[in-house]
């Protein structure tokens, strides 16, 4: 395929005028974006993990000493920094279920002929155009007990949405749910609106049941779309920080990007944030990893 | 040619002319600090030392939640953006370990500011380590935390009546801790959208913390020996659990959803006619008697942070010292300027602008105690206040300190012992891990 595209330089084109091969433009496109890589995210990623290994503290101009193996052990032994991974795989879940939930039956909802269809689509797709931090300053007025306007319509009294350790990890994850099942909902409706429409027909004439339809047509077409939305929105819903650092402060909330910019900004504990930022990308290639497994089965199928 | 000549030509004249402009910025100075009133009004005290001068100097600022972090990723990077900054007091043990701030003991000795300024601002602003003689900033801003409450509600004879009815002595300014929560049990009437008291719970820096010293000292209480890094049995002892206790108690009488209060939303507390009592820096008061930003300015009265059982009375310290940044190009111009701050009708003036001086001699004078409804109360608070720990590693001291206290706080967690035992743990878990340990 590749060489394909190489080969088919038009011999009339301005590149081929000026004596450039094909060769020469390839590396003008790729060596670029090499270096960028390189010098942005792979030595920055070898330096941390050489940091990684040291108490190393970037607010004291002291030398870094090599610890060995010390911040992970004393990482891995913090009851508090597993309370946070605990409060994240909480959130994780509630989080990207509720987006499957509500993105994939909103798209179910739009995947027929209605009028003002498109713009139907693009208002639902306002919420994630929006930035985190404005979303997570506008939903903790709408949540505010005196004067919030959820309580208020849902007839909740001054009920305490983000004070309330229980609750408040909840209100996070309503938040990102509403930013973003539009997400998850433009995926799916692409994948929906893919599934070849005879597949239907043929299931009518067979007197297929909806419920049976659903989960013998539809649902194994849009699997593998789904899964690509469910990867991306784990990934991210992992890495989250923005949303529940500026609703809340309780500590039912700290998920672990929270602690880890703790430690790295307030702390300044260098070296083992490192070692932190390391545990959290190990996890996340993991989790990644079973999903792409997932992924690859469920196209084989 | 000629068109090349005559470009290079220009080409020279820019850079002639951008040269010569950056050589007149090097009259420049900025001040870093947080963004809040007490910037503004320095901002206003440096542009009259412009005009006398013809060095412009400039206030730059940033959010509170941010200044920590911005101010110290700028001196880890060796940063000259800032000739001087504003740094909280307890930052001065890891600025000036890491050699982030410029000595000023000599300036200090020169000036006898040890005498000048006001013993405790001289204390935590400027000296570290403790009792070293050793100084790293000019005492620019004093701060600490009182209490502002609704006159209108304290002085209704109705309530009055009730009040005396109740408790059995007159309802007035809380002569101690257990009359504070008296009143802010009296006045908490949920269902009248009233409530007692307003504190600061915000765990994300420092507020949850400053708010549990005003108990734990006004009780007697230390967090630890600052000398020695000695912990058990001061941050755990019998006053701190009753200190404790008591901020838990008012925590039960405070608005709904005050889990993440902090100096915003304790004025709000007042302005929004939610609580008859609310504990504040002294630096957000001036908003508190301008009618333009509180709707009830002539109603609210100010008082410092009463006795605890014993009768020790003490307040949380706040404020700031001015600090000549290492890293800066114009150190020279940076110390020109302290001297001019530091002198008598600068501060005076610098009183008169909103600003908080440390000069004893403007506290001291009725000129400025009578200036507005709650310096009188910030001068007899300036004598009493104690400040957290100034370690390099205060930051992880006060993250444990949050880690432990807030949960049982806010959320019923534990008991005020077992609290303050397993922070006393984490405390010395961490002297050890720096070596602190004697």
């Amino acid at each position: 395929m590749a060489t394909a595209v190489m080969t088919t330089l038009d011999p009339n084109s301005r590149s081929a005028a000026r004596g450039m091969s094909d060769l020469t433009i390839r590396n003008l496109f790729i060596i670029p974006t090499i270096v960028f890589l390189i010098v942005f995210n792979i030595f920055p990623l070898l330096y941390s993990l050489g940091y990684s290994f040291t108490d190393f503290r970037a607010s004291s101009p002291a030398a870094a000493n090599f610890v060995g193996l010390q911040n992970y052990r004393e990482l891995l032994n913090d009851p508090f920094i597993w309370s946070n991974f605990a409060i994240t795989a909480k959130y994780v879940i509630v989080s990207v279920v509720g987006q499957v939930i509500v993105g994939f039956g909103v798209a179910l909802l739009l995947n027929r002929d209605i009028p003002l269809k498109g713009l139907l689509t693009t208002l639902l797709l306002l919420p994630m155009m929006l930035s985190m931090a404005v979303v997570g300053l506008f939903w903790k007025l709408l949540y505010d007990p005196s004067f919030g306007i959820i309580n208020y319509t849902l007839g909740l009294g001054s009920f305490e949405w983000l004070s309330n350790p229980d609750m408040a990890l909840y209100a996070v994850a309503i938040t990102d749910i509403w930013m973003w099942s539009p997400f998850v909902m433009l995926l799916s409706l692409a994948g929906l609106s893919a599934v070849p429409k005879h597949l239907y027909e043929a299931a009518a004439i067979d007197r297929a049941g909806s419920f049976y339809t659903f989960f013998r047509i539809t649902l194994p077409l849009v699997a593998p779309i789904l899964m690509i939305a469910i990867i991306f929105r784990t990934m991210e819903a992992f890495k989250t920080f923005d949303l529940a650092y500026i609703l809340t402060s309780q500590p039912t909330t700290e998920v672990i990007s929270i602690r880890l910019y703790k430690m790295a900004f307030q702390e300044w504990q260098t070296g083992r944030s490192c070692a932190l930022a390391y545990i959290v990308l190990i996890m996340i290639l993991a989790i990644t990893n079973i999903y792409v497994k997932y992924l690859n089965k469920v196209k084989e199928r | 040619m000629r068109k090349t000549m005559t470009s290079m030509l220009a080409g020279v004249g820019l850079v002639l002319a951008c040269g010569t402009s950056v050589y007149a910025q090097d009259k420049e100075l900025t001040i870093f600090w947080a963004e809040w009133d007490p910037a503004n009004y320095l901002q206003e005290l440096v542009n009259l030392y412009e005009a006398e001068s013809g060095v412009k100097v400039t206030v730059e600022t940033t959010p509170w939640g941010d200044f920590q972090t911005k101010a110290f990723t700028e001196f880890n990077a060796k940063g000259s953006a800032y000739d001087m900054v504003v740094g909280d007091s307890q930052w001065i043990g890891a600025a000036s370990e890491a050699g982030h701030y410029v000595d000023l003991t000599d300036f200090f000795n020169k000036h006898n500011l040890k005498e000048v300024m006001a013993p405790a601002t001289v204390k935590y602003y400027a000296e570290y380590p403790s009792n070293s003689g050793k100084y790293w900033s000019i005492p620019a801003e004093g701060d600490a935390v009182g209490w502002s409450y609704r006159k209108d509600w304290f002085e209704d004879p109705k309530e009055m009546e009730a009040f005396k009815a109740k408790y059995g002595y007159d309802l007035g300014v809380p002569k101690d801790w257990k009359q504070l929560r008296d009143i802010a049990e009296f006045f908490h009437r949920p269902d009248e959208k009233r409530y007692g008291v307003a504190i600061y719970t915000d765990n994300s820096y420092d507020a949850l913390v400053m708010g549990v010293e005003n108990s734990i000292f006004s009780f007697g209480g230390e967090l630890g020996d600052y000398a020695t890094y000695k912990v058990d049995g001061i941050i755990n002892s019998e006053q701190n659990v009753k200190a404790l206790e008591a901020y838990k108690e008012l925590y039960s009488f405070t608005p709904p959803g005050w889990a993440k209060a902090f100096f915003i939303e304790d004025n709000q507390a007042i302005t929004e006619n939610l609580a008859a009592m609310s504990m504040n820096y002294f630096a957000f008061f001036p908003a508190l008697i301008n009618e333009a930003s509180n709707p009830n300015a002539k109603a609210t009265g100010f008082f410092a942070n009463p006795p605890g059982p014993n009768g020790d009375q003490f307040a949380a310290l706040g404020g700031q010292g001015i600090s000549v940044v290492s890293y800066s190009q114009n150190q020279e111009e940076a110390m020109k300027f302290l001297e001019w701050f530091i002198k008598d009708e600068t501060q005076k003036k610098w009183a008169e602008l909103g600003g908080y001086t440390a000069s004893a001699k403007v506290l001291e004078s009725p000129e400025f105690q009578n200036a507005t409804p709650y310096n009188k109360a910030f001068y007899e608070t300036m004598f009493k206040v104690k400040d957290f720990w100034a370690t390099p590693e205060y930051a992880e001291l006060l993250i444990q300190m949050n880690q432990r206290v807030y949960p049982y706080i806010t959320g019923n967690q534990g008991t005020a012992k077992e609290v303050l035992d397993a922070l006393a743990a984490d405390w010395n878990a961490t002297f050890k891990k720096y070596n602190r340990l004697k």
